[in-house]
């Protein structure tokens, strides 16, 4: 069975890949539409199955560890694949009626969706570093492409950017992996696990990956090409950017972190990357108030939601296990909350573009009366990102507070809740700006009900995600080897 | 599941799915919709009565589900859950008829009414809420569903209101979820129980406790508005008159109020509480809070605004009951939570007729309004003679416990403090019944006329109903099943373990 369902991960969107490169923009969704039936199966099947059975670790081919390929396909990993079939399926979606065929280039976004989701898939299941490379380069680069699409000069500008930083982080964390075969001569995460509790890792070597990552991930301070390359980027293309591709990144440093960081990690790493966290909740927060463009505030929401992620830190680092469960909890169940609703936010947020005509906040005069079913999307999203029940983000919040209360690390409380309220700021700015009274005309253009239900869907899984958290938290907590007792 | 535990479920979706179908139907389908409402409140009103007989005969309704390991969510109807929903569906049908009347040809009712049943369905939970976790859900949920009907006019005057209202309630969920969250670490899941959790716990806690304390009461004290958390009540006012009925008379500022008698005799326990220290600078607050929203209310010249100051000093009274030790003062505010519930509602349904048919907002306006409006204003005199205490209404049973509650516990500083709001609330109200019935009517700015009754039928007959139950309420106080018996019934079950 499983022989079947991995491969079909990896290499269906490769093929897919090259398919779509020949073709053009509707054949090209037509052979997507095909591909995303195939990959949504196929996530499905292999979380029941690693539900049902437990992780394992797969050799590619048949070909074992240090020749050959292994992936590890445990509970977390599986989860990340379902959510990447998921959110990817639901952009793609919106992209084929939301992208104009007409204009030659769009025809690009179905070869680079499907780079993206092999380097996704690459990276949520790889089992060495040196895969763990590979997948972030080949999202980095199709992620680089989306974003340069309409091809328009800011755009290409934000892409460029974003380019540079995506190399330069990418450049840190090879170096790191050099370091590590250099003084442990293998890549396998088990492997560097094992002898790392006997012979902890050079600090260099975790603050260049530590340094790499974070830049991939727009960790504060190094957010500043993200902001610009989500807020630039058509609207399907900024939800599978905020949503997927900035935690591949964090993913890698997580694992990393899990497996090595009891030996090599500092309490000064740990409070640090933590307090840059919070300082991008609160930096975040505050620069999306100041936007007047509405993708931009979603876009600086981001910079906010990921800085809750690197909490993970201090509060898994030299606290009791039990402590550190309920912090990964919380921090993996932000991960998918924040994944869930921030592509709704920003497909509700394209769609309300694309109604009124005009980018700015304060042009949603009246969208509230007239184009309600999106501006609905667009708060169940908003509910599950301010942390408030019931939602995914709110089951997110609660177990990192008892996290923090627990680990006694009180700071934390502070940054979970001015951060809900910081948020409550600049979501509540749109809708106010929605509920102002225009008059009884309408003047708005209805975009299609195919674009409207989709982040709808979204949102109403992120809320609905507060209600059955503890399946997917139960499942990510199975290991390699271990299944459900 | 049986049907028997089903039923506070049962009632909680009701208004859910109520709440979506309105959302789903389209703007025009006003009968359908009407329909609807109507049919979802009378559905929830027979099941609250059903499971109000059975928490009588001792019956225990409770339904639980577990979200994380150690955190339930919890639905249980207990002899106080009953009460406060009793209120709810009771008088959620009266507004949601006023509402379809005060609506009629008004834009965006799909919206109201969807918001406004998703309001009702986070009252039910806060009222059926079993533990300090499911009763945070409901609380935070009934902020958000109350935004869009706070704002609903869409001026910049009703967005700015929202502001407000949104700035100290979201600031408080925070608070809250913060002591909820405390307590859960240290003690797990609580679930709500008569006599509290706290009376075998290490003396080495108890300072905790008590800031632990502070921090639920202060989270909780928004909602309740007392002072200095009442600033968001007043400026909410721009809201349609359905709205502010509900805001202060049923759910918003019920919601705080109800979350602090849960806190006090469910989880600390009022012996415990008491020992700790914690309540009589509560009921200090509140006193103050009384008299401070009362000399308020005589300064202002809007009517609604006199009388949502008029609220924040009689929520106030609920909270005093709370925190006078003994069970006749817990019966006083127990028993306001009902009965100032419908006297405010009645209140607000007439001065939101006012508005409506003679364009009336200042009191200053209201002169020889009794002559023009006789029912409305009969309605109106009843509800603020029962406000001010008078004989034999419902506010007078109120006082009456409130007053020999404090003389019981040896808290005397509370009776003169009783006295000056009564005669601080014959001040301000006396005035506006004054102008009501003997002052020479100056013509009115925008009167509107139907038919032979003096406003639409379904503005009139809402208040009429409520006022009538205020008269009720006071003369039928010691019938089987009227609020004071039903808080007699509570107090015997928290003070006798």
């Amino acid at each position: 069975m499983l022989a079947l369902l991995i491969p079909g991960l990896l290499f269906t969107p490769l093929a897919l890949a090259v398919l779509c490169l020949l073709v053009n923009f509707r054949i090209g969704r037509l052979f997507s539409w095909v591909g995303i039936i195939v990959q949504v199966l196929v996530a499905l099947g292999l979380w029941a199955t690693v539900a049902d059975q437990g992780g394992l670790y797969y050799d590619l081919g048949g070909w074992a560890a240090p020749l050959g390929i292994e992936l590890r396909v445990d509970g977390l990993a599986v989860t990340f694949v379902l959510l990447t079939a998921v959110v990817a399926s639901a952009a793609a979606l919106h992209a084929g009626a939301y992208l104009d065929p007409r204009k030659g280039y769009q025809s690009y976004f179905w070869p680079l969706l499907w780079f993206l989701w092999a380097g996704l898939n690459g990276v949520w299941l790889a089992g060495d570093l040196f895969n763990l490379y590979v997948g972030l380069e080949l999202i980095s680069l199709a992620a680089v492409g989306l974003v340069a699409l309409g091809g328009e000069a800011p755009a290409l500008r934000a892409a460029l950017r974003y380019l540079y930083a995506a190399l330069l982080g990418s450049l840190g964390y090879l170096l790191a992996v050099a370091l590590v075969y250099g003084s442990y001569g293998t890549l396998s995460l088990s492997g560097i696990a094992e002898l790392a509790a006997d012979h902890p890792p050079a600090p260099l070597i975790l603050v260049l990956a530590a340094l790499g990552l974070a830049l991939k991930t727009a960790l504060f301070p190094l957010h500043f090409w993200l902001p610009a390359a989500h807020g630039i980027a058509k609207s399907p293309v900024s939800a599978l950017l905020s949503a997927l591709v900035v935690k591949a990144s964090f993913y890698i440093m997580a694992r990393l972190w899990l497996e090595m960081g009891e030996q090599a990690g500092s309490i000064w790493l740990a409070q640090g990357l933590g307090a840059l966290g919070a300082a991008g909740v609160v930096v975040g927060s505050w620069q999306a108030f100041r936007q007047s463009r509405l993708k931009m505030v979603v876009a600086y929401s981001s910079v906010a939601q990921i800085g809750y992620l690197f909490l993970l830190f201090p509060l898994s680092w030299g606290v009791a296990t039990t402590t550190a469960e309920l912090a990964q909890q919380g921090i993996t169940l932000h991960l998918i909350s924040h994944a869930l609703a921030k592509a709704a936010m920003f497909l509700a947020a394209g769609n309300l573009i694309l109604a009124v005509g005009n980018p700015q906040v304060s042009a949603l005069a009246g969208v509230s009366r007239f184009l309600p079913f999106s501006l609905f999307s667009f708060g169940l999203a908003a509910v599950s990102l301010m942390g408030l029940p019931p939602s995914g983000g709110f089951v997110a919040k609660w177990l990192l507070l008892q996290a923090s209360l627990a680990a006694g690390q009180w700071w934390w409380i502070g940054v979970l809740l001015l951060g809900s309220l910081l948020s409550a700021l600049y979501v509540f700015r749109i809708f106010r700006a929605s509920f102002l009274e225009t008059g009884s005309d309408d003047p708005f253009y209805h975009p299609p009900r195919s674009l409207e239900v989709i982040p709808m869907a979204l949102a109403v899984m992120a809320i609905g995600l507060g209600f059955v958290a503890n399946l997917p938290l139960t499942v990510m907590a199975l290991p390699v080897g271990g299944g459900v007792p | 599941m049986s049907f028997a535990s089903a039923l506070p479920l049962l009632t909680l979706m009701t208004s859910l799915v109520a709440a979506l179908v309105i959302f789903m139907l389209p703007e025009q389908r006003q009968g359908l919709r009407t329909l609807l409402n109507l049919t979802a409140a009378v559905v929830k009103l027979g099941l609250v009565a059903i499971m109000v007989a059975g928490v009588f005969r001792g019956e225990d309704y409770s339904i639980s589900y577990t979200l994380l390991p150690g955190v339930e969510f919890i639905l249980r109807a207990d002899a106080l859950s009953v009460m406060f929903a009793g209120l709810s569906a009771v008088l959620w049908l009266f507004t949601t008829i006023y509402a379809v009347g005060y609506l009629e040809g008004a834009p965006n009712r799909s919206r109201f009414f969807g918001f406004f049943s998703l309001c009702v369905a986070s009252t039910m939970g806060i009222a059926l809420a079993g533990n300090l976790f499911t009763f945070l859900l409901f609380y935070e949920m009934l902020t958000l569903s109350t935004y869009p009907l706070v704002v609903h006019r869409g001026t910049r005057k009703a967005v700015r209101a929202g502001n407000s209202y949104l700035a100290y309630t979201l600031t408080g969920g925070v608070v809250l979820l913060l002591g909820v969250a405390w307590l859960h670490t240290l003690f797990g899941d609580l679930p709500f129980a008569a006599t509290g959790h706290f009376q075998q716990v290490d003396p080495a806690l108890h300072g905790t406790l008590a800031l632990i304390f502070l921090i639920l009461i202060t989270g909780l004290a928004v909602k309740s508005a007392i002072f200095p958390l009442h600033g968001w009540l007043p400026t909410a006012m721009v809201a349609p008159a359905p709205v502010s009925a509900l805001l202060h008379a049923v759910a918003v500022v019920k919601a705080g109020a109800f979350g602090i008698v849960r806190v006090v005799y469910d989880i600390y326990g009022i012996e415990f509480a008491y020992a700790l220290g914690v309540l009589e600078p509560l009921g200090w607050l509140a006193a103050f809070t009384i008299l401070y929203g009362s000399v308020r209310a005589l300064s202002q010249t809007d009517l609604k605004r006199r009388l949502a100051f008029s609220t924040v000093s009689q929520v106030s009274y609920i909270v005093l009951g709370v925190t006078l030790f003994g069970p006749i003062g817990t019966i006083g505010g127990l028993v306001h939570l009902l009965h100032q519930g419908v006297m405010k509602i009645t209140l607000f349904f007439c001065a939101g007729n006012y508005a409506e048919t003679l364009g009336v907002h200042r009191i200053d306006e209201l002169d020889g309004a009794g002559r023009r409006m006789p029912l409305t204003s009969i309605a109106f005199t009843l509800g603020a003679f029962g406000m001010m205490g008078a004989p034999p209404l419902a506010g007078f049973v109120t006082k009456w416990m409130l007053g020999s509650g404090a003389l019981a516990s040896g808290m005397l500083w509370v009776i003169p403090v009783l006295v000056a709001s009564t005669l601080l609330n014959a001040a301000y109200f006396l005035p506006i019944l004054y102008r009501l019935w003997f002052a020479t009517p100056k013509g009115w700015s925008q009167e509107r006329r139907w038919g032979r009754l003096e406003t639409h039928s379904w503005l009139l007959w809402p208040p009429l109903l409520t006022a009538a139950l205020t008269v009720l309420l006071g003369i039928l106080a010691s019938a089987p099943f009227s609020p004071l018996s039903w808080a007699e019934l509570v107090a015997a079950r928290e003070y006798l373990p």
